[in-house]
């Protein structure tokens, strides 16, 4: 994907008539009638990209119409949305792309955003490739910082590259909307304000079941939500490969338990069989943001680095007073992790239960 | 039955090193191998194949050289494979390779109609799991991604029933052929060789396909056709200062322990509260 010179025949000015485009959109991920905390996430930050470009934040909620599904149009404004789009048919009730896609590539050419934000979910991801090819634009995956070239008033997508080593900003200079999708996690949470409001848009799509194709039969739910509590844990103990075997592990869940948080790990140990994909940190993994994070036996490859670094605070343990996680992690204890866990799961213990006592 | 799937050639990204002093990506030495998640695609295909009896070809574009990965597959049973190879294609970005994909898959089709396409779930390199939503959107293919599990397949209706990864939960889903089907990582594990695949992928007369021979548009190909512009690319910028270090007087880890304690605490006061009162919680 390296650029040389601009190739004649590519068109990077904006041609006339999409310069009518405007707006900031987040497509809101409703399944169910609850929200992914993606989709506020994105809000948050479509309102900071808006308000550079002077422009307005809307939301797309879809679904089947319902009480829960006006709960969160009112939902949209707190975040910080000016407009929100409000697409209800029964149809849309469980996602599936093929009306999803119809539907978002109607609404985006009957109201033309310029820019068209989506979580990078299991959904996000699998709309938005969908909408990008309908609306033949640039679609730039699973960025981790976006902002405003004021230049020439575009979105500039930020991204890790081959695998993680590098970064690259991508623009879709002469095609619109511009759209992107980002990680939960990366952009932080906005505060709510419940006094703000703006005004809704009804979308009537014209959808028929008999003209899908595609029929949701049944809907298991996770028995363990590990995913969604290790993204959104406030505290999480990592293992790296220092820890040396499997069984070690127990240490790391030991202290996890002591501190009422989870556990990852980085992906050579998901490799090596230790433990689930769902423990994963890292850029093939999760991104997470917790207070906490104590990293035991890890190195701090940038793979592991980009899904973590946005914690509060990170500790990291390791062996060698060289390790590269020694350069962004906040605390530093250069030591064994297999005897500093038990150590310190002892001394939270402790803490904690004088505190308690105290309290 | 007629399968395509999807593969693409990457670095093994493991062993991808940035230089020192150019910033710039070290691709000497590092192997090539097929994108990983491909393989679970890839190992479903040859499942289905096995169980209802189905033409495998894989497909690739890349430079000539990704032929080696078409090898690899024809060896694990694959039973015809293209190279779609030309300079015109270089630069495409996600909207351009699943035109061109698209293209090949087309003609592919005029020889036996395309029941299923499977693609990776996505790549090791690029990592944007958008070239399979695209060509299923161009096909007008019903699209399933994430799918953790083909319950049943039933040729003669044109009928697949798949379970499909989503936030929470999985979709038992029910559609129609023809489809375009991403697998989630470890579904399946691909098999092992058989001998006799292994000797014919060796010297086995692989189609390479140009622009021309598909009859792609040349102006949605490569960069022409590539919507994206990639205006900036470098090295993650490290944080301003190193890892304050926890130190204690003799170093056993009982007095780094409680070093460290103090460490986090001093720098997060709240976080002691917060976490008294999720242990009180968990008790």
């Amino acid at each position: 994907m390296s650029e040389p010179s601009k190739p004649q025949g590519r068109k990077f000015q904006l041609p006339e008539h999409l310069k009518e485009y405007k707006g900031i959109w987040v497509i809101v991920e409703q399944e169910r009638g609850s929200v992914h905390s993606v989709s506020w996430e994105l809000v948050g930050e479509a309102r900071k990209l808006a308000d550079k470009l002077g422009v307005e934040v809307g939301a797309v909620v879809l679904g089947a119409d319902s009480p829960a599904l006006n709960a969160i149009c009112a939902e949209a404004f707190t975040y910080g949305a000016d407009v929100v789009y409000k697409v209800a048919d029964p149809v849309l009730g469980e996602y599936r792309t093929d009306p999803y896609c119809r539907v978002m590539t109607d609404v985006v050419n009957a109201y033309k955003p310029e820019i068209v934000l989506l979580g990078a979910t299991t959904l996000g991801r699998d709309l938005a490739g969908a909408i990008a090819t309908t609306l033949a634009t640039g679609l730039t995956a699973d960025c981790t910082e976006l902002d405003i070239y004021m230049d020439n008033r575009s979105l500039a997508a930020t991204r890790p590259t081959f695998g993680g080593t590098l970064l690259c900003t991508i623009q879709t200079l002469a095609y619109r909307p511009q759209m992107a999708t980002v990680r939960p996690r990366v952009m932080s949470m906005p505060d709510r304000d419940d006094s703000r409001s703006g005004r809704i848009v009804e979308v009537f799509p014209s959808l028929r079941e008999d003209d899908v194709i595609t029929k949701v039969l049944s809907f298991i739910a996770d028995r363990e939500q590990t995913e969604a509590q290790l993204a959104y844990a406030d505290v999480i103990v990592a293992g790296g490969k220092g820890l040396g075997k499997p069984e070690n592990l127990k240490l790391v869940f030991d202290l996890a338990k002591v501190l009422g948080g989870e556990i990852g790990v980085t992906r050579p140990l998901v490799q090596a069989g230790w433990t689930t994909f769902d423990r994963q940190v890292g850029q093939t993994g999760k991104t997470v943001r917790p207070k906490l994070y104590i990293a035991a036996g890890v190195s701090g490859a940038i793979q592991h680095r980009v899904g973590m670094e946005k914690a509060d605070l990170i500790l990291a343990i390791n062996t060698d007073p060289n390790a590269p996680i020694f350069d962004f992690a906040h605390l530093g204890l250069v030591g064994d992790a297999l005897t500093i866990l038990p150590a310190l799961t002892d001394a939270f213990g402790k803490r904690l239960s004088v505190n308690r006592l105290a309290g | 039955m007629h399968i395509v799937v999807c593969i693409k050639q990457v670095p093994d990204s493991a062993q991808i090193r940035i230089h020192p002093v150019t910033n710039t990506i070290m691709r000497q030495g590092v192997p090539a191998i097929i994108n990983p998640f491909d393989l679970f695609s890839l190992e479903e295909a040859l499942r289905i194949k096995d169980r209802v009896g189905a033409r495998v070809t894989v497909l690739t574009m890349g430079p000539p050289m990704a032929e080696t990965s078409l090898r690899k597959a024809l060896s694990l049973g694959a039973d015809d494979a293209v190279l779609l190879t030309d300079r015109k294609f270089a630069g495409s970005d996600t909207l351009a390779t699943s035109y061109a994909l698209t293209s090949a898959i087309k003609k592919l089709s005029e020889e036996e109609p395309v029941d299923l396409v499977f693609c990776g779930k996505q790549t090791v390199d690029g990592d944007t799991a958008q070239v399979g939503p695209g060509i299923a959107t161009r096909l007008g293919f019903q699209q399933l991604t994430y799918i953790a599990k083909i319950e049943a397949i039933d040729e003669a209706a044109k009928e697949i029933v798949v379970h499909r990864r989503s936030e929470g939960g999985v979709q038992v889903m029910k559609t129609k052929l023809p489809c375009m089907i991403t697998m989630l990582e470890g579904t399946n594990t691909i098999r092992f060789g058989k001998m006799d695949d292994m000797f014919r992928a060796a010297r086995y007369g692989l189609k390479t396909w140009s622009k021309d021979t598909t009859g792609a548009d040349e102006t949605k190909v490569g960069l022409k056709g590539s919507p994206t512009v990639v205006s900036k690319v470098f090295v993650p910028k490290p944080r301003a200062e190193r890892a304050k270090m926890v130190e204690a007087e003799g170093a056993s880890p009982d007095a780094l322990a409680a070093a460290a304690v103090e460490a986090i605490f001093g720098a997060q006061p709240k976080l002691a509260e917060d976490l008294v009162g999720r242990a009180a919680a968990g008790l």
